[in-house]
Protein backbone atom coordinates (compact mmCIF):
# COMPACT_ATOMS: atom_id res chain seq x y z
CA UNK A 1 0.00 0.00 0.00
CA UNK A 2 1.26 3.43 -0.82
CA UNK A 3 -0.05 6.23 1.62
CA UNK A 4 0.27 9.90 0.90
CA UNK A 5 0.83 12.74 3.60
CA UNK A 6 -0.31 16.10 1.86
CA UNK A 7 0.05 19.75 3.39
CA UNK A 8 1.14 23.15 1.59
CA UNK A 9 4.71 22.44 0.90
CA UNK A 10 5.30 19.38 1.93
CA UNK A 11 8.26 20.20 4.48
CA UNK A 12 6.18 20.77 7.47
CA UNK A 13 3.06 19.18 8.96
CA UNK A 14 3.20 16.65 5.85
CA UNK A 15 6.43 14.93 7.30
CA UNK A 16 4.90 14.90 11.07
CA UNK A 17 2.51 13.31 10.12
CA UNK A 18 4.53 10.86 7.61
CA UNK A 19 6.53 10.16 10.78
CA UNK A 20 3.74 9.37 12.76
CA UNK A 21 1.89 7.17 10.29
CA UNK A 22 5.41 5.72 10.17
CA UNK A 23 5.53 4.39 14.06
CA UNK A 24 1.39 3.56 14.17
CA UNK A 25 2.20 1.04 11.23
CA UNK A 26 5.46 -0.05 13.03
CA UNK A 27 3.97 -0.79 15.66
CA UNK A 28 0.78 -2.41 14.48
CA UNK A 29 2.80 -4.33 11.50
CA UNK A 30 1.45 -3.10 8.88
CA UNK A 31 3.91 -2.48 5.37
CA UNK A 32 2.89 0.58 3.64
CA UNK A 33 5.46 2.96 1.98
CA UNK A 34 4.40 6.47 3.49
CA UNK A 35 5.34 9.52 1.52
CA UNK A 36 4.79 13.23 2.03
CA UNK A 37 3.45 15.60 -0.65
CA UNK A 38 2.79 18.91 -1.38
CA UNK A 39 -0.79 19.97 -2.69
CA UNK A 40 -0.04 21.22 -6.04
CA UNK A 41 1.49 17.63 -6.62
CA UNK A 42 -0.98 15.40 -6.03
CA UNK A 43 -2.86 15.68 -9.47
CA UNK A 44 -1.60 12.93 -11.24
CA UNK A 45 0.37 11.09 -7.96
CA UNK A 46 -0.53 7.16 -7.87
CA UNK A 47 -1.63 6.77 -4.13
CA UNK A 48 -3.81 4.27 -2.19
CA UNK A 49 -4.44 6.44 0.30
CA UNK A 50 -4.07 10.50 0.94
CA UNK A 51 -3.86 11.70 4.41
CA UNK A 52 -4.45 15.66 4.93
CA UNK A 53 -6.26 18.59 6.56
CA UNK A 54 -9.80 19.01 6.34
CA UNK A 55 -9.00 22.74 4.90
CA UNK A 56 -7.44 20.88 2.12
CA UNK A 57 -10.81 19.39 1.08
CA UNK A 58 -11.73 21.04 -1.55
CA UNK A 59 -8.39 20.38 -3.47
CA UNK A 60 -9.06 17.12 -3.19
CA UNK A 61 -12.38 17.31 -4.86
CA UNK A 62 -11.48 15.36 -8.30
CA UNK A 63 -8.93 12.52 -6.33
CA UNK A 64 -9.95 9.44 -6.54
CA UNK A 65 -7.83 7.46 -3.97
CA UNK A 66 -9.16 7.14 -0.51
CA UNK A 67 -8.17 10.34 1.18
CA UNK A 68 -8.16 10.53 5.11
CA UNK A 69 -8.93 14.46 6.60
CA UNK A 70 -7.37 15.17 9.35
CA UNK A 71 -9.40 18.03 11.75
CA UNK A 72 -5.97 18.21 13.60
CA UNK A 73 -2.81 17.23 11.49
CA UNK A 74 -0.76 17.15 14.76
CA UNK A 75 -3.02 15.12 16.80
CA UNK A 76 -1.78 12.07 17.12
CA UNK A 77 -4.84 10.51 18.66
CA UNK A 78 -6.89 11.59 15.78
CA UNK A 79 -4.17 10.43 13.02
CA UNK A 80 -4.51 7.17 14.86
CA UNK A 81 -7.69 6.50 15.12
CA UNK A 82 -8.88 7.37 11.71
CA UNK A 83 -6.14 5.44 10.53
CA UNK A 84 -6.78 2.06 12.30
CA UNK A 85 -10.45 2.58 11.36
CA UNK A 86 -9.42 2.62 7.43
CA UNK A 87 -6.62 -0.30 7.39
CA UNK A 88 -9.58 -2.20 9.51
CA UNK A 89 -11.89 -1.41 7.34
CA UNK A 90 -10.19 -2.03 3.88
CA UNK A 91 -9.08 -5.76 5.26
CA UNK A 92 -12.59 -6.43 5.60
CA UNK A 93 -13.24 -5.34 2.17
CA UNK B 1 15.14 7.07 7.19
CA UNK B 2 17.35 9.88 8.69
CA UNK B 3 15.25 10.81 11.58
CA UNK B 4 18.02 10.97 13.73
CA UNK B 5 20.08 13.20 11.55
CA UNK B 6 20.10 16.88 11.94
CA UNK B 7 19.90 19.01 14.95
CA UNK B 8 17.15 18.72 17.66
CA UNK B 9 14.56 21.07 19.04
CA UNK B 10 16.86 22.49 21.54
CA UNK B 11 19.87 23.22 19.35
CA UNK B 12 17.59 25.13 17.66
CA UNK B 13 15.08 26.61 20.09
CA UNK B 14 17.42 28.88 22.19
CA UNK B 15 17.32 32.24 24.16
CA UNK B 16 17.96 34.09 20.62
CA UNK B 17 15.60 32.30 18.98
CA UNK B 18 12.49 32.74 21.23
CA UNK B 19 10.88 35.65 22.06
CA UNK B 20 7.30 36.27 24.18
CA UNK B 21 5.05 39.48 23.35
CA UNK B 22 2.11 40.37 25.33
CA UNK B 23 0.12 41.87 22.43
CA UNK B 24 0.27 41.46 18.29
CA UNK B 25 -1.33 43.41 16.17
CA UNK B 26 -1.75 40.94 13.37
CA UNK B 27 -0.54 37.81 11.65
CA UNK B 28 1.76 39.42 9.50
CA UNK B 29 3.84 41.21 12.17
CA UNK B 30 3.74 37.78 13.94
CA UNK B 31 5.21 35.77 10.86
CA UNK B 32 8.02 38.89 10.52
CA UNK B 33 9.09 38.99 14.22
CA UNK B 34 9.61 35.28 13.49
CA UNK B 35 11.31 35.40 10.35
CA UNK B 36 13.49 38.24 11.78
CA UNK B 37 15.09 35.94 14.93
CA UNK B 38 15.75 33.59 11.60
CA UNK B 39 17.57 36.48 10.14
CA UNK B 40 19.53 37.74 12.97
CA UNK B 41 21.53 33.80 13.26
CA UNK B 42 22.08 33.75 9.67
CA UNK B 43 19.67 31.07 8.96
CA UNK B 44 17.36 32.61 6.21
CA UNK B 45 17.87 35.52 3.84
CA UNK B 46 16.01 38.59 4.34
CA UNK B 47 13.30 37.21 1.50
CA UNK B 48 12.22 33.91 2.99
CA UNK B 49 10.59 36.46 5.50
CA UNK B 50 8.43 37.39 2.62
CA UNK B 51 7.84 34.11 1.33
CA UNK B 52 6.36 32.62 4.50
CA UNK B 53 4.01 35.76 4.54
CA UNK B 54 3.11 34.61 0.80
CA UNK B 55 2.86 31.38 1.57
CA UNK B 56 -0.25 31.61 4.34
CA UNK B 57 -1.80 34.67 1.44
CA UNK B 58 -1.72 31.68 -0.70
CA UNK B 59 -2.65 28.61 0.95
CA UNK B 60 -4.50 30.15 3.58
CA UNK B 61 -5.00 29.98 7.09
CA UNK B 62 -4.33 26.59 7.48
CA UNK B 63 -0.85 26.89 8.92
CA UNK B 64 -2.90 27.21 12.43
CA UNK B 65 -2.16 23.58 12.58
CA UNK B 66 -4.07 22.88 15.71
CA UNK B 67 -6.18 25.23 18.10
CA UNK B 68 -3.68 28.00 18.86
CA UNK B 69 -0.35 27.05 17.05
CA UNK B 70 1.02 27.99 13.71
CA UNK B 71 3.56 26.52 12.16
CA UNK B 72 4.65 28.91 9.37
CA UNK B 73 7.52 27.90 6.66
CA UNK B 74 8.51 28.59 3.50
CA UNK B 75 11.00 26.54 0.99
CA UNK B 76 14.54 25.87 1.13
CA UNK B 77 15.09 27.77 -2.12
CA UNK B 78 13.11 30.45 -0.38
CA UNK B 79 16.83 31.53 1.17
CA UNK B 80 17.24 29.08 4.00
CA UNK B 81 20.96 28.73 5.22
CA UNK B 82 20.60 26.02 7.22
CA UNK B 83 18.29 24.32 9.35
CA UNK B 84 16.31 26.95 11.39
CA UNK B 85 13.25 27.22 14.20
CA UNK B 86 11.97 30.36 16.21
CA UNK B 87 9.05 30.77 18.84
CA UNK B 88 6.73 33.27 19.02
CA UNK B 89 4.65 33.50 22.24
CA UNK B 90 1.68 35.98 21.78
CA UNK B 91 0.10 36.11 25.43
CA UNK B 92 -3.26 37.60 23.40
CA UNK B 93 -3.33 36.00 20.78
CA UNK B 94 -3.51 36.76 17.29
CA UNK B 95 -6.02 35.97 14.61
CA UNK B 96 -4.58 34.09 11.39
CA UNK B 97 -8.21 33.70 10.05
CA UNK B 98 -8.92 30.22 10.63
CA UNK B 99 -12.34 30.46 12.49
CA UNK B 100 -11.50 27.09 14.17
CA UNK B 101 -8.47 27.43 15.38
CA UNK B 102 -8.23 31.19 15.99
CA UNK B 103 -6.69 32.30 18.43
CA UNK B 104 -2.98 31.53 17.79
CA UNK B 105 -0.66 31.89 20.45
CA UNK B 106 2.45 30.07 19.89
CA UNK B 107 3.99 30.89 16.48
CA UNK B 108 6.40 28.27 15.48
CA UNK B 109 8.60 29.43 12.45
CA UNK B 110 11.57 27.27 10.91
CA UNK B 111 13.64 27.01 7.63
CA UNK B 112 14.35 23.78 6.03
CA UNK B 113 17.33 22.77 3.84
CA UNK B 114 15.73 19.30 2.14
CA UNK B 115 13.49 17.19 3.12
CA UNK B 116 15.62 15.44 5.68
CA UNK B 117 17.80 17.31 7.86
CA UNK B 118 14.79 19.06 9.91
CA UNK B 119 13.21 15.46 10.62
CA UNK B 120 14.73 15.29 14.70
CA UNK B 121 13.34 18.12 15.13
CA UNK B 122 9.93 18.42 13.48
CA UNK B 123 9.55 14.68 15.23
CA UNK B 124 10.84 16.38 18.72
CA UNK B 125 7.74 19.16 18.12
CA UNK B 126 5.20 16.57 17.08
CA UNK B 127 5.53 15.20 20.49
CA UNK B 128 5.45 18.65 22.22
CA UNK B 129 2.23 19.20 20.14
CA UNK B 130 0.76 16.23 21.47
CA UNK B 131 1.52 16.81 25.71
CA UNK B 132 -1.43 19.10 26.65
CA UNK B 133 0.01 20.47 29.87
CA UNK B 134 3.16 21.74 28.16
CA UNK B 135 1.39 23.42 25.58
CA UNK B 136 -0.44 24.96 28.07
CA UNK B 137 3.04 25.92 30.15
CA UNK B 138 4.36 27.58 26.86
CA UNK B 139 1.20 29.09 26.22
CA UNK B 140 1.46 31.00 29.72
CA UNK B 141 5.05 31.75 29.89
CA UNK B 142 5.48 35.17 30.15
CA UNK B 143 9.69 34.98 29.85
CA UNK B 144 12.12 33.52 27.51
CA UNK B 145 13.40 32.02 30.42
CA UNK B 146 10.00 30.21 31.60
CA UNK B 147 9.98 29.35 27.45
CA UNK B 148 13.53 27.49 27.82
CA UNK B 149 12.48 25.70 31.36
CA UNK B 150 9.35 24.40 29.88
CA UNK B 151 11.12 22.82 26.97
CA UNK B 152 14.27 21.58 29.22
CA UNK B 153 11.00 19.97 31.32
CA UNK B 154 8.89 18.78 28.31
CA UNK B 155 11.74 18.07 25.47
CA UNK B 156 13.65 15.05 25.60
Amino acid sequence: MKIVTVCGMGFGTSLMVKMTIDDILNEVGFNAEVEASDIGSITGRVADLFVTSTEMQNQFSGIESDVIFLKNMTDKQEIREKLLTYLNHKAKR
Amino acid sequence: MGEDEGPVLQDLLHEQSIKVVHRCSNWEEVVKIAGEMLLREGAVEEQYITAMTQVIKEHGPYVVITPGIALVHARPEDGVQEVCMSLLVCREGVSFGNTEKDPVHLIFAFGAVDDNQHLKALSQLMTLLNDEACIHKLRSSSSVAEVLAVLRECVN
